[in-house]
This record gives C-alpha cells, structure tokens and sequence, in this order.
C-alpha cells in the first residue's frame, strides 16, 4: 500500500516556552477577566460519582530541579471507567500550570475506573498525562496509575509489557493523607519517568 | 494475545519530522530532555479521545486581540493582521471544533509576563492571548497585531523571530499539538535556535504563514494564512478500499 506517500505530514512541535500560561491560563497569568475561568481548572462542576481525590506532584530536570514553568495536563474515564464521560459534572479533563514559586501541580478528581483496552482487556485505572514547559521540544505524554491498586496493576495489559520492569515505579501515584496521591514526573535522569510514544 | 482491531488509534508520529528532544543549541532542553526510548504502544480510548469545547464557551472578542484586552474606545498598537486558515488531519479531512488557544509578544516583542525580562514597554490595551474553535470545515480566524521579535536569554545575542504560540486541542489527546507560527520572508528564521530544533527545512516552512494580501481588508489589516495539520487515524481496511487507496 502506498498510501504513507498520500499523507500530509503533521505540523511540527515547537516548546510552549516560558510564557504557555500568558493564552492556556491566563488568570494564572495576572489577566484575570479575560476568561471566566481558566479552561481545565475545575474538572467537576457538580456533585461527581465515585471516590474523590487530588492529584498533587512536581516536574524535576536532569539536575534535580523543580521546574517552576510547566503545564500539566490530564484526560481520564470517570468512576464508572467511561471516557468521555456522560455525567455532566465531569469534564474529564484538567489543566494545572505549576506554582512558579513551588512548582506543584494540582488536580481535584475522582479516582477512574477500569477502561477496557483495544483488546477489550480492563485496563487498571489510569490517568492520561501530557507535560509542556520552556526548554521541552515536543510535549510529553506517560500515565499515572495508583500504587493501590496491586491487582488491577499486575493484570494491566500496558504495564505487563513493559520490558524494564524496574522502570513501573515513576508511573505509580503515591498514596498520601486525605485522599491525595503524589505523582512526581522527572524528565530525565536515573528516576526518568516513563513517556510514550501513543 | 488478541489481535487488535483494524481500526487500532492514530497513525504513528513521524519523530524524525518534530524536533528532538535534546537540541544542545536550545539550552534548556540539555536538562529537559528525556534520554530514555518513548515506549511505543498504540493508545487506548484514553488517548483516542479527548474533552469536547462547544462554539457557547467563546466570548465575542475571544478571537480579536486588537481588542479583547483593550479599555473601551481604545485599541492595540502595532500593524494589524488576521491570520487564518485551517486545521486538517494528515488524510486532509477538515478538524471541526478543535480548540485554538494563541499567545504572542506585543508589537514591540514584550509579553505580558511577570517572568518576561525585555526592556520594549507593555501596551496597555494588549493582553497576547486569544482563543477560538474550528468551524465545520476546520477553519478559523483571529485579528491581532504583528508580534515584535525579541531577545532571549540563550545564546549572547539570540533573538526570536516574530511568531504567535499555537495551543491545539483536536479530538483526541494523541493530537495534542503546541506549536509556533512564524511570518513569511523574516530573516530571523532561519537565525533561531528553537526553529534550528527542527531537522528538515520543509517542516520549518510548514510553520511560516504566507502573507495573502488578495484578501487583505482595504485600510485596515493584512492576512497571514497559516494551516495546521494534525495527526490522523489509521484507516480501516474498508476505508482504504472505499476511497481507492
Ligand atoms: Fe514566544
């Protein structure tokens, strides 16, 4: 088939840079008023099913640092494992620039339920990330699953085949008090996250 | 292990064609540059889909930069243009209701920024950012003024060609896209270390919106069309046939 010939080539990637917040969050960005609302700043707009968390977490270079400029952004299935979820509460989607002084980011969600993979394999509960900043080519996409959940993890037809299994660590969200989980994302060095290529 | 279906997600990105992500003469992306193999896998319905915008969330002037941030009676200084065109997948179908969010330098290259650090002066009827969705076809349209070039920390004397950030969300987070357009005949292209991040020149020049002054508007503003093509579906077996592939 000769059909790779006939398709157009994607537009290429260029960095969000250091001002992203200035069109993707402008509030954040000292414009208030120029949105009602920053998009993906509230992923419930109602009462949600299903068990309610937060999503907390840092992006860290190479050398350890926290940076203070990225953008965060996460897709997921609502508690019933639906994508694109039919509750009108829920967006599904949320969208945190991190703190410029401490560089976290925040997400208050619902935990996801099982979304079946291609296969029709249930997937363990996921939630699809895609990281921006200055210095960032070309936007990164991994996911966050929940170290509690061992069963649904070891059976995940994703994690299952991946070869360097010392690796499964930097895709699991950390437990912590009050419904929190802590998911720290570092772009390089000997804890790189795993990114995908999807 | 089960076969996948035919109709297994989006065609693969050509990596060749994006920048990589460590381009030394960008500096910052020496520590912001996974060194690690992306892990190949075709996306679930997590990743071949995405949050839905509807036309209602846009305000009147969400697209009009001249003026979204301007105090009544007022304007953006600078030369003023509309830039459009269309967002079409890599089969050359038409991206409806996809999300376009924009951001840009004032027209002497100054952002409105706490973290921004050039000298050029903030216009105080200039906000940089804009947003607005795709029609039916794909097209799409924003008034603004000519962003200013403007030096950058990087190199001694490294300096940004003109250009407008470009934030897109198709139907899908395997689209996502975040890029940036530059102006037709700008000699600081080819100069910059974040165009140089990518390889091959006509990739560079899909990035370089055309000046198209047949549809300029008379007295008022130039046009600068620029389209944007996002990552397409695999086909089905049925689809090729049916389209004579
Ligand atoms: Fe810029």
């Amino acid at each position: 088939m000769s059909s790779k010939q006939k398709l157009l080539p994607e537009t290429p990637s260029q960095t969000a840079g250091p001002y992203v917040h200035i069109g993707c969050t402008p509030n954040f960005a000292e414009m208030a008023g120029m949105y009602d609302e920053d998009l993906g700043a509230s992923m419930k707009k109602g009462p949600v099913k299903g068990e309610e968390i937060t999503i907390i977490g840092h992006v860290f270079d190479g050398t350890g640092k926290v940076l203070q400029d990225a953008m965060v952004e996460i897709w997921q299935a609502d508690a019933d494992g639906a994508v694109a979820s039919g509750d009108p509460n829920f967006t599904g989607w949320g969208r945190s620039a991190v703190d410029m002084e401490t560089g976290q980011f925040r997400f208050d969600t619902v935990k996801p339920g099982k979304v079946p993979y291609l296969d029709g394999q249930p997937q363990a509960p996921h939630v699809t990330i895609w990281v921006v900043a200055r210095g960032i080519n070309v936007g990164l996409h991994t996911r966050l699953y929940f170290e509690d959940e061992d069963e649904a993890n070891a059976a995940d037809p994703i994690l299952s085949k991946i070869e360097h299994k010392s690796r499964i660590p930097t895709l699991m969200a950390k437990k912590q008090e009050d419904r929190t989980y802590l998911f720290n994302i570092h772009l390089q060095g000997e804890h790189e996250t795993i990114f995908f290529d999807m | 292990m089960k076969q996948l279906p035919d109709n297994a997600g989006f065609l693969p990105r050509d990596r060749s064609w994006h920048p990589d992500a460590l381009t030394p003469a960008y500096k910052t992306s020496v520590t912001r540059s996974p060194q690690k193999a992306l892990l190949s896998f075709p996306g679930g319905l997590g990743e071949q889909s995405g949050p839905d915008f509807g036309h209602d969330m846009l305000g009147p002037l969400d697209n009009d930069l001249i003026l979204n941030f301007a105090k009544t009676g007022e304007m953006a200084l600078g030369p003023r243009i509309i830039v459009r065109g269309r967002v079409i997948d890599q089969h050359g179908r038409p991206v409806p209701n996809c999300l376009i969010e924009i951001w840009q330098a004032n027209a002497g290259g100054r952002y409105r920024h706490k973290n921004e650090g050039y000298q050029a002066p903030l216009d105080p009827n200039f906000g940089g950012c804009g947003r607005t969705i795709t029609d039916g076809d794909g097209a799409y349209e924003f008034r603004t003024v000519t962003p200013g070039p403007y030096p950058w920390p990087n190199g001694m004397v490294d300096w940004r060609p003109a250009h407008i950030h470009f934030s897109l969300i198709g139907h899908a987070f395997s689209q996502r896209l975040i890029t940036q357009m530059y102006f037709e005949g700008d000699p600081m292209i080819l100069q910059c270390p974040i165009v140089g991040s990518i390889d091959h020149k006509e990739a560079i020049e899909s990035l370089i919106a055309t000046l198209n002054m047949a549809e300029a508007v008379p007295m008022d503003a130039r046009v600068y069309t620029f389209d944007i093509v996002l990552r397409g579906r695999r086909q089905t077996f049925f689809e090729n046939r049916w389209e004579g592939l």
